[in-house]
């Protein structure tokens, strides 16, 4: 993972990259931003307006003052954490299937994947809920899982495969000539080197989770997750708790981040 | 949540200010109440309008009275209903109304505020109450319209049992008996009536609005709202081609969707928007819109203080939003409880003081202006209409038929969905 | 994870099925059945008071052409336009970070996904409050007399595309990064020694090598942006409905299910098309050989 090329490098290119980078990052902070100072906004009858009526902690006061917009945080965060283990367990299996092995039925997955992928939020949403309906199976967290991984599963597929392709096979038959079961080999070997692909899988199927609205919306029945929740509420006016608790995750997201990066610079003097 | 910082008894009716002319900005939504009140024309002042309809229960069918009186009382009732609907404290954290009700009776409520429009909460428990299945509410909110026929064509509703709501024949208003809809009030009695008019904002319009003609003024090009609900939309245009939405005809809708269109295809039209465009209108995205009496008043006291709603002179539309109780509901005799509390001047007045929109009960006037000493309210044209008012507004169209209903929609949809 | 165990024990046919099993049957079971039901009702005849039954009627597919083809073209216009947009403005990032991140290129990437831990519905609000004609942006202008009262961009194309964009970016830095990640840099620094210069380097060695990428990411954002609605719903006006919307309202206020379900086909069956011929155009599956 060295960029032992580079370091040498001093070209004017990089700079600029450097900079772009900067700008970039920039960008997709300031609607992050614009949130972040409207939490702190007044907000009489509690709903979170434009123009700028006042500096308020009355938002943070009452944070957790709306239950069904708490439980459906709550409901958000299980569903994106229990789709983004199931899924991963589901597709790092496939993904190494799919890169290593050429078998007969390998055409007809690699169809399905890309029709998952494929397959817009309202086709899969719809679709599942047909299926619920004709089981009778009643709507709720449950259903809402189930829709989750079929999703995230074939995302996971993509990402982890990308990163099986990329893995020298001779390495696991070295380690078999080493005389390692094909268990440990596995685990001592292959899993390492593929596990980048799989927190990459992890992390976007978590995010694709967490931010899901479209076929959320067919399968919760009366449950509400967080962007269900918000996107009902952007009809009748939002209240600062909205982005009271945006702003609050956001802030342990950063600090995840930045805890993130002092752990990456010890591992890297040692 | 920060009304302790705006006294109510800052905007008074005895403030000359208010009588000079209500142009005046004000804060509290009980002063903007009165102010757009007065602000449509110089309305009459108070009156007592008694209910005395001479209505009387329907007795129900023999199937349905027994099961009635085979149900036991239970202490919990599961309220759905819609976001900004009922009286809150200002901590957001208690519904005084709702409390007294608790004490009165010794149920408990949850209350749920996940209704946002007709067309998505029907589509969430049709399925549901199709297969047999209780939705888990025991009382639901819905505005006349399709998918209110729908749910009563589909036997969807308990029907009430009337004895059990007497409140109701005492209190009711004559406008909400018997309604076209629903008739007999077999499956439903009125939470609120509305109005649908233009709202605007006079700073950015540069002068007052009066007609549905404005939103034909090509200076407001790109600055008009209009309402994404097709039937809304549709009473629009049959109002601004003069015609009566609730007698028209299928050749007359034909009109009314080319005014539109053109109002469409000239660049007028910002967004055809659903409860969102008050968001917009306090923004200055639209200057002007289609609109719901209550939410301007809620907005004023938001702190928009100078936007104005008005009934354009070629007539408005009145909407009401039903209570019933779903099949499959666990607690159908605390619904029936509830409904009769809600029907007394005390419950109804305290909500209305809240929500503004326009009031079932009468008898909640002398209520809100004696004991709860909010006049602005009380004396509000649009929360306690006049016969002269009534005049004005127009009942929806009701659809006779699946394909009656699916012909409005496809002559007004391609306007919206285009 | 016992598979590789079990799967040396049965010898290598029967591996990649048994590695397959667990997926395959999920997805049998919660993405290829729920489709088939969703295909017969596109077929089916009815209304929302009788219901729905299934009876081979493939009316719905014309009426869903003719009646909403502006839309289909549009969505794919603003689903193309977007990509591409996202493509060009994401690469140098990617390019930067795979590149040029050493040590910090997990802090990096955190700092992409940074605006994850914010609900997209949040992010999208964020820029109306942004380009709203009285807005922070806007109304600057506007009130430095830089722009006339009357100008506005919510409800444009242009916001749509903007805010589609903006929703996309994080989704196409991944895999880019991903595939940049894994081109070898000796095959780079070869270029070099070979006197290529940079940008005949970039072009020639670097973006094939990370063609891969770009297709992963179209994938994720294309499809994605084609059938949103949410973009076009806050940041959209009259002239700039989706396929998306028009979709959720026969499913919600038409209650049109056949409608719906046949312009879901439809959208669908020219995704799968796109792809198919993009694969075909740039060539993805001897990408894919390569790659393996």
């Amino acid at each position: 993972m060295s960029g032992g090329l580079d370091e040498g490098r001093q070209s004017p290119a990089r700079w600029i990259l450097a900079i772009y980078t900067g700008v970039f990052l920039i960008y997709t902070l300031v609607p992050i931003a614009v949130m972040i100072a409207f939490s702190f906004n007044q907000a009489p009858n509690g709903r979170v307006s434009l123009r700028w009526l006042g500096f308020s902690l009355d938002g943070y006061r009452n944070a957790f003052a709306i239950g069904d917009l708490t439980t459906a945080l709550i409901h958000s965060l299980v569903v994106a954490l229990v789709a983004m283990v199931v899924s991963v367990v589901l597709a790092t299996p496939l993904a190494i299937a799919l890169a290593r092995y050429r078998y007969r039925a390998k055409t007809v997955t690699d169809v399905v994947i890309f029709a998952d992928i494929a397959a817009p939020a309202v086709v899969v949403g719809a679709s599942l809920l047909s299926l619920f309906l004709t089981l009778n199976l009643p709507r709720g967290l449950f259903t809402i899982f189930i829709a989750h991984i079929a999703f995230d599963v074939a995302f996971a597929v993509v990402v982890i495969r990308a990163r099986v392709a990329t893995l020298d096979r001779s390495l696991d038959r070295a380690a078999a000539d080493l005389g390692a079961t094909p268990w440990v080999a596995f685990w001592t070997v292959t899993f390492p080197l593929i596990l980048p692909g799989i927190v990459g899988a992890g992390m976007l199927a978590f995010a694709l989770s967490i931010d899901d609205l479209i076929i959320t919306s067919f399968v919760a029945g009366q449950t509400l997750t967080f962007p269900l929740w918000v996107y009902g509420a952007v009809k009748t006016g939002i209240p600062p708790q909205v982005f009271v608790l945006s702003t609050l995750i956001f802030v342990g997201g950063a600090a995840l981040a930045v805890a993130n990066s002092i752990v990456a610079h010890r591992s890297g003097r040692s | 949540m920060t009304d302790e910082k705006t006294p109510k008894n800052r905007y008074r009716l005895d403030d000359p200010a208010l009588i000079r002319g209500l142009t005046q900005p004000r804060i509290s939504r009980r002063g903007m109440l009165a102010a757009g009140a007065m602000g449509m024309a110089a309305m009459a002042m108070p009156r007592f309008a008694r209910a005395d309809s001479g209505a009387k229960p329907t007795p129900l069918d023999a199937k349905w009275e027994k099961w009635w009186k085979e149900q036991k009382p239970t202490k919990e009732l599961v309220f759905a209903n819609w976001p900004y609907y009922m009286d809150v404290t200002d901590d957001g954290k208690d519904h005084p109304s709702l409390d007294e009700f608790t004490k009165q009776s010794g149920i408990d409520v949850k209350y749920l505020e996940v209704i946002q429009d007709n067309a998505s909460f029907y589509a969430k428990i049709a399925p549901v109450l199709k297969s047999g299945q209780p939705i888990g509410n025991d009382l639901i909110v819905m505005t006349n319209g399709w998918q209110l026929t729908e749910l009563l064509m589909q036997d969807f509703m308990i029907p009430l049992w009337q004895e059990k709501i007497p409140n109701f024949f005492k209190n009711a208003s004559p406008s909400v008996i018997s309604p076209s809809y629903d008739k007999d009030n077999k499956h439903s009695i009125v939470w609120q009536s509305g109005m649908t008019g233009i709202a605007y904002n006079p700073k950015l319009t540069g002068r007052e609005i009066t007609s549905f003609e404005d939103l034909f003024d090509p200076k407001f090009a790109g600055h008009i709202g209009m309402f994404t609900d097709l039937s809304e939309l549709g009473s629009a245009g049959l109002l601004m081609a003069g015609i009566d939405p609730t007698t028209s005809t299928p050749d007359d809708w034909k009109k009314a969707a080319a005014k539109l269109e053109e109002q469409k295809k000239k660049g007028l039209v910002r967004q055809y928007y659903d409860q969102s465009y008050i968001t917009a209108l306090e923004n200055g995205d639209i200057w002007l819109t289609q609109a719901w009496s209550g939410d301007v008043f809620q907005a004023n006291a938001k702190g928009f203080k100078d936007l104005k709603f008005i009934i354009p002179k070629e007539g408005g539309m009145i909407w009401h939003d039903n209570m019933m109780i779903p099949k499959g509901a666990k607690n159908p005799l605390s619904a029936l409880e509830y409904m009769n509390y809600y029907y007394t001047p005390e419950a109804a007045g305290t909500i209305e003081d809240y929500i503004n929109y326009i009031c079932p009960v009468p008898a909640a006037q002398a209520f809100i202006k004696d004991q709860l000493k909010d006049p602005d309210v009380a004396d509000s044209e649009l929360v306690f209409p006049s016969d002269e008012m009534y005049a004005k507004v127009h009942e929806f169209y009701a659809y006779k038929s699946y394909d009656d209903y699916q012909l409005w929609q496809s002559t007004f949809s391609p306007i919206v969905q285009g | 994870m016992s598979d590789p165990v079990s799967v040396r024990r049965l010898g290598r046919g029967a591996a990649p099925y048994l590695l397959s099993l667990p997926s395959w049957a999920y997805l049998a079971a919660f993405f290829i059945i729920p489709l088939v039901s969703m295909l017969s009702m596109s077929l089916a005849k009815g209304n929302p008071l009788v219901g729905y039954a299934f009876a081979w009627n493939f009316a719905e597919f014309g009426k869903a052409v003719t009646q909403y083809n502006t839309q289909l073209i549009r969505s794919f216009w603003y689903g193309a336009l977007s990509t591409f947009i996202t493509l060009v403005i994401t690469y140098p990032v990617a390019y930067w970070i795979a590149f040029y991140g050493g040590k910090h290129k997990g802090t990096f990437l955190f700092l992409i996904l940074l605006p994850f831990f914010v609900s997209f519905v949040i992010r999208t609000l964020a820029w109306q409050f942004i380009l709203s004609d009285q807005g922070l942006l806007l109304g600057t202008l506007k009130a430095l007399h830089l722009l006339p009262k009357t100008t506005y961009v919510l409800s444009t194309p242009a916001a749509v595309v903007g805010g589609l964009v903006y929703n996309s970016v994080a989704y196409y830095i991944l895999p880019l990064y991903v595939a940049l990640e894994k081109v070898d840099r000796r095959v780079v620094r070869a270029a070099g020694d070979l006197y290529a210069s940079p940008s005949a380097t970039f072009w020639k060695v670097i973006l094939p090598l990370s063609a891969p990428g770009i297709f992963a990411g179209f994938l994720l954002v294309f499809v994605t942006n084609v059938g949103d609605f949410v973009n076009a719903a806050v940041l959209g006006g009259p002239g700039t409905r989706m396929i998306g919307n028009i979709i959720q309202y026969n499913f919600f206020d038409a209650q049109n299910y056949p409608m719906a379900a046949a312009l879901s086909s439809i959208l669908m069956f020219l995704l799968i098309l796109a792809i198919y011929l993009y694969a075909r155009v740039f060539g993805a599956e001897q990408i894919q050989e390569y790659a393996a």
